[in-house]
């Protein structure tokens, strides 16, 4: 699994740290996304979906055969 | 129910899709059928008043999913052609073209659609903002300015639409001003502090703000087209363009003669649904909040795909009460503005972060030592991290007790 984050799209609102803050975080300054993790664990590819699929903005891309 | 039912989605935006990508997510593989009253594949409609108004993004930016990806879903799409009708008994839902797609659940997820003023309908130059091809009309109508004279746009309605509508096209370059009963933007929703605050904002970025006044009509150019407001003080103020954001009303006309209740939007249990195998997801949803002891319809963004896990899960067979903390987020001229929670506008509203000089910082809505809301200026993660106060509230169990059972 490989993720991509869209920092121009993300509005920050954070349901991707809520659901997954292994991977994902927010920048102090201006809540724009920040991806801790690119190509995680798979114990975290659920919620990763989960998240890339939740995200208000369509943020997050999941590549799932990289 | 079956172990794998035939599920029908009615609506194709948002939450129509995060209905069938939360079922997909949950190891439903059975048939899913969605039918949408566009005639578009989903798309987001927050950025309609911001990026896609604003020019920033072309239309085709909006596309939720990429074609590769809603090809993976292995849904059948029925778009074009809105939902006429629903026998919940038989759980068959009837198309304008005469279509019948039935199934074992039905999730409803059509919407809303803008109010209107009286008088609205036949004048050129009046826009509402809910679709892609609003979007584009209304960005057609103030950028077909030269020698048109047409530069002058009112907003009518000083709630969350309106008032990033009117950021945007001022934004623009274009004469703008924004009209509606309350005395500052969105107090109804955020109380004096924060509505304050947004009126300086706009005003300070050359909104011509025009409140506390109610608008009484339209005025007609003579020739079919609009040639300012009307406001109940006598006044005209004078537009080329006009935008009614003055609210939504829930998608349910359709539902007439189902038997289904409807009150201000389908009305649904703690479960959200509305009879045996029939749910609501979004803004057309009316459903019962236990931690809040309520009945509540959100029309925001995350609610749709929230509420979408909820109801693909009890579709599966999975149910619990949905209790979710409301979220919604909006952006006018440089501020970023979330909201967490339900604030309301007699709350006590206090900065406890940041500070309004400073551009940035978070309020907190209470009601005796209840947390009913915090609201983020320019400090997102800050108010999300708030959030945690806003989230006890609204699981606390209700004080009236279990929930009732819609009808």
């Amino acid at each position: 699994m490989n993720i991509t984050v869209d920092e121009d799209k993300c509005c920050g609102a954070g349901q991707c740290v809520l659901i997954t803050p292994e991977v994902f975080d927010q920048r102090d300054e201006d809540g724009i996304v920040v991806l801790l993790d690119a190509a995680p664990g798979e114990e975290h590819h659920d919620a990763v979906r989960e998240s890339a699929q939740v995200c208000p903005a369509a943020a997050i891309t999941v590549d799932e055969d990289a | 129910m079956s172990a794998t039912p035939r599920v029908v989605v009615v609506g194709a935006s948002a939450a129509g899709l995060a209905t069938v990508e939360a079922l997909r997510r949950k190891g439903h593989d059975g048939p899913v059928t969605v039918v949408g009253a566009e005639p578009y594949p989903p798309y987001d409609r927050p950025p309609l008043s911001k990026q896609v108004l604003a020019g920033s993004w072309p239309p085709e930016r909006t596309r939720l999913r990429t074609a590769e990806v809603l090809e993976g879903l292995g849904a059948e799409w029925v778009l074009g052609d809105p939902a006429t009708g629903l026998d919940p008994l038989s759980r068959t839902v009837a198309t304008a073209s005469g279509r019948a797609v039935g199934g074992d659940a039905v999730v409803v997820a059509t919407g809303a659609r803008p109010r209107t003023l009286p008088g609205q309908e036949p004048l050129t130059g009046v826009h509402v903002l809910r679709t892609l091809d609003e979007a584009a009309a209304l960005r057609a109508d103030l950028l077909d300015r030269g020698g048109n004279g047409r530069g002058r746009l009112v907003v009518v309605g000083e709630g969350v639409l309106g008032a990033e509508a009117a950021a945007t096209a001022c934004g623009l370059g274009v004469d703008t001003a924004l009209v509606g009963p309350q005395r500052v933007p969105m107090e109804a929703q955020l109380g004096p502090l924060v509505g304050g605050l947004l009126a300086e904002l706009h005003r300070g970025e050359g909104v011509r703000l025009r409140l506390g006044a109610a608008v009484s009509g339209l005025a007609d150019d003579g020739g079919g087209r609009v040639r300012g407001v009307l406001l109940d003080t006598g006044e005209e103020l004078p537009a080329d363009t006009v935008l009614v954001a003055v609210g939504a009303r829930p998608e349910t006309d359709w539902l007439e003669g189902s038997g289904l209740e409807v009150s201000d939007g389908l009305v649904c249990d703690a479960h959200c649904r509305a009879a045996e195998g029939v749910y609501a997801v979004g803004d057309v949803s009316r459903w019962y909040h236990e931690g809040l002891g309520r009945s509540v319809r959100l029309e925001n963004r995350t609610n749709a795909v929230e509420q979408a896990g909820a109801v693909a899960a009890a579709v599966l067979g999975d149910e619990r009460p949905y209790v979710p903390v409301p979220y919604l987020w909006t952006d006018q001229f440089g501020a970023k503005i979330q909201i967490h929670g339900l604030p309301s506008a007699s709350a006590e509203a206090e900065v406890v972060e940041g500070s309004p000089e400073d551009g940035r910082f978070v309020v907190r809505f209470r009601r005796g030592s209840r947390t009913e809301g915090v609201l983020g200026w320019n400090m997102p993660k800050q108010a999300r991290q708030w959030r945690r106060e806003v989230a006890e509230a609204f699981a606390a169990p209700s004080p009236v007790g279990g929930s009732p059972v819609a009808g």
